[in-house]
């Protein structure tokens, strides 16, 4: 279960949000809305532990995710605003370092790539695809390993209707088998079969 | 009730206050020290045997280079405070002891560079302190340009920390090889500025120009964290409350 | 996470960095261009005279290596930084000190070797005997790793940095110091038939402490900037 308590985040002399507490369980999603500059993204990177925040704590299962470290990065995964793919790299190479640098599941890479809709771009340079494909390949990162909690930041951007419909399904998935999910979205997410807890940082700020 | 004590410390409003009573005293007793100082470095000691009455800046030379030692070391210690246990206030103190550092060792070097004209015939030589002085010189600059290229001031105090903790692991190392490459490259006349063979009415000058530098370090030191710890706090209430006095 | 897939993570980040790097093979070389050309140009800075090239020779060399290196290590996380799998790094199941390792060792392999293979024509062009070269390539073989392994700190405290490269070069060069001085008194050590124990100790000291401290300093001053 992750948990934030009391959190308080302040980025050149404004201060986003403060005391911030919220509690996630499996199964449920948290969305994330407010406008530009609100301080969506800086929240979940302080979820991932990229960010330290100004004041208070984020626990998982009870213990300070600082104090974890790699035990909790080991159950969750991020997808920011970079995709986190190198385009030099063919989309099956991309999904074996991101396989390797976490605990791997039993998905293979083929599969993950026809999940997310890239069959038949496994050996195309990431270059070479386009905006859309190469999100949807960021997003496969997240069927490859083990994960509990989905950090999110914009994961629809550049895809189209069909992708959104695609993607909006693996994360109803995740969270219907147990996942959790944190998200930030301009387009309302759909998710029929998860509970979601809403957080506005516009309304919260002062 | 000592870690109250450390807790009030560590309180950026209350080092303000307490760091502005210090001051002045701190002040008064490096002006006392320093004149003190100078009196028995310029008058009560005697001539040199064999350097005659240019030896004299060594008062200077000496306890400068020595305090640009020791603020790197301090400014590391504080840097790791700052870092491990995230308090602001080491933070602010590192930082403000770089730059009076890189004057301390900019002063080193230009009174060894006047100590050594009259034994040398020139302005520079690659002294083995020099030499360390002189890259010692480039680790502050490269901790100030660091802190001043990073916007957010919180990063850049903790990006500064690192780079002072690996400096003073490599200062050491490099002043073994300078010693080194010093002795290698001897040239035919010894260029090593020597202290003449301390006398006690050498040292006691030597040691009040040492403490008298160290108050200097502390008044100096505390006047700038205050001014960087407004500067931090500039969002919070008592902050404000100052400036709407003024 | 077990040793296992600790080791199968280093092994395919390496692996990764190399096959980039081979697919932009012509990038490789600048480094090493630049190497030679700096080296070029101090006979036409100083004048031809065999002797003087010769006692200059080794710290010329050295010096030329240092700035070689300093040139292309900027490259080291700025892809990652942009693209945004550097902080896939930070947020993985392993250490990342050890992440680190791979990717100094990667770019060792790809701008550190190279300058050690040209080393001994550039011996040659300023008149190093022999045994010079010879311990030219020993010192260019344990000094170069230093070399990426201290640089690296640097460019991870400066990796988000707009003028990152300017500052780099005033953060990392006088940690390179120690290791020019006793590199450079090495070569010339052996031009004039002594034996260079000491100064290889010393040299082998330096990689060892770089090689224990320099990935931890390095993941923490990547987390830093990254935050």
């Amino acid at each position: 279960m992750l948990e934030a308590d009391a959190l308080t985040c302040i980025r050149d002399d404004r201060t986003l949000f403060s005391n911030l507490a919220f509690r996630l369980k499996p199964g449920e999603a948290l969305v994330l809305e407010g406008r530009n500059g609100s301080g969506k993204t800086s929240l979940l990177r302080i979820l991932c532990g990229i960010r330290l925040p100004d004041a208070g704590a984020v626990t998982w299962g009870g213990t300070d995710i600082g104090k974890l470290g790699p035990d909790y990065h080991v159950h969750t995964a991020y997808v920011g605003h970079r995709d986190g793919i190198k385009l030099d790299l063919t989309p099956l190479e991309n999904l074996a370092m991101a396989r390797a640098l976490g605990k791997p599941n039993d998905t293979t890479l083929e599969e993950a790539l026809d999940k997310v809709d890239l069959y038949g771009f496994e050996d195309v340079l990431t270059r070479n695809l386009s905006a859309g494909q190469q999100r949807r390949l960021a997003l496969a990162r997240l069927l490859i390993t083990e994960t509990v909690l989905w950090i999110l930041d914009e994961p629809f951007t550049s895809l189209d209707v069909h992708g959104i419909q695609v993607i909006e399904e693996l994360l109803d998935r995740h969270t219907s088998g147990g996942g959790m999910l944190a998200v930030t979205s301009h387009h309302a997410v759909n998710l029929a079969n998860t509970t979601i807890q809403r957080i506005n940082l516009s309304e919260l700020s002062t | 009730m000592f870690n109250n004590f450390f807790h009030k410390m560590a309180s950026p409003k209350y080092f303000y206050t307490i760091a502005g009573i210090l001051i002045p005293w701190l002040a008064a007793g490096f002006v006392l020290l320093f004149l003190t100082g100078l009196y028995y470095g310029l008058v009560k000691a005697p001539p040199d045997y064999q350097q005659g009455d240019s030896y004299r800046i060594m008062f200077i030379h000496v306890p400068a280079a020595w305090m640009s030692m020791f603020i790197y070391v301090v400014m590391a210690g504080a840097g790791a405070i700052g870092l491990i246990w995230r308090i602001k206030l080491a933070e602010v103190v590192a930082i403000s002891s770089a730059p009076i550092g890189a004057w301390f060792t900019f002063l080193a070097l230009v009174t060894g560079s006047i100590w050594g004209k009259p034994m040398w015939g020139t302005w520079w030589v690659w002294d083995a302190r020099l030499t360390s002085e002189l890259i010692l010189l480039f680790l502050y600059l490269g901790v100030i340009a660091l802190y001043n290229a990073i916007d957010d001031k919180r990063t850049a105090a903790r990006a500064v920390a690192i780079l002072a903790l690996v400096g003073v692991v490599n200062i050491p190392i490099i002043h073994y090889s300078v010693e080194w490459w010093n002795t290698l490259h001897q040239g035919p006349t010894v260029t090593k500025l020597d202290k003449p063979s301390i006398h006690l009415s050498m040292l006691i000058p030597l040691l009040l120009m040492a403490f008298a530098f160290k108050l200097y370090y502390a008044f100096v030191v505390l006047m700038r964290a205050r001014c960087e710890v407004l500067d931090r706090e500039r969002h919070t209430g008592w902050v404000r409350e100052l400036a709407e006095k003024k | 996470m077990n040793s296992d897939s600790l080791l199968r993570a280093f092994t395919l980040l390496l692996k990764r960095d190399l096959t980039l790097a081979m697919r932009h093979r012509a990038e490789m070389i600048n480094p090493l261009l630049f190497f030679v050309l700096v080296t070029s140009l101090f006979p036409l800075g100083i004048g031809a005279d065999p002797k003087l090239l010769q006692a200059v020779g080794p710290g010329v060399i050295w010096v030329a290596a240092l700035l070689a290196a300093l040139l292309s290590l900027e490259g080291i996380f700025r892809s990652d930084f942009e693209d945004g799998t550097l902080e896939q790094f930070l947020l993985s199941s392993h250490p990342v000190s050890v992440l680190v390792l791979a990717k100094v060792l990667a770019h060792w392999l790809i701008t550190g070797l190279p300058l050690l293979v040209i080393s001994p024509l550039l011996g040659v062009l300023l008149g190093l005997p022999g045994d010079a070269i010879l311990i030219l390539l020993v010192t260019l073989a344990l000094g170069t790793p230093v070399l990426s392994l201290i640089g690296a700190v640097g460019v991870a405290l400066t990796v988000g940095l707009r003028k990152g490269g300017m500052i780099l070069s005033l953060l990392v060069l006088p940690l390179y110091v120690p290791l020019l001085i006793f590199a450079a008194s090495a070569v010339d050590t052996a031009a004039a038939g002594l034996p260079v124990t000491a100064h290889l100790s010393l040299i082998s000291a330096l990689l060892v402490l770089a090689l224990s401290l320099s990935p931890l300093a390095t993941a923490a001053a990547l987390r830093i900037s990254l935050s």
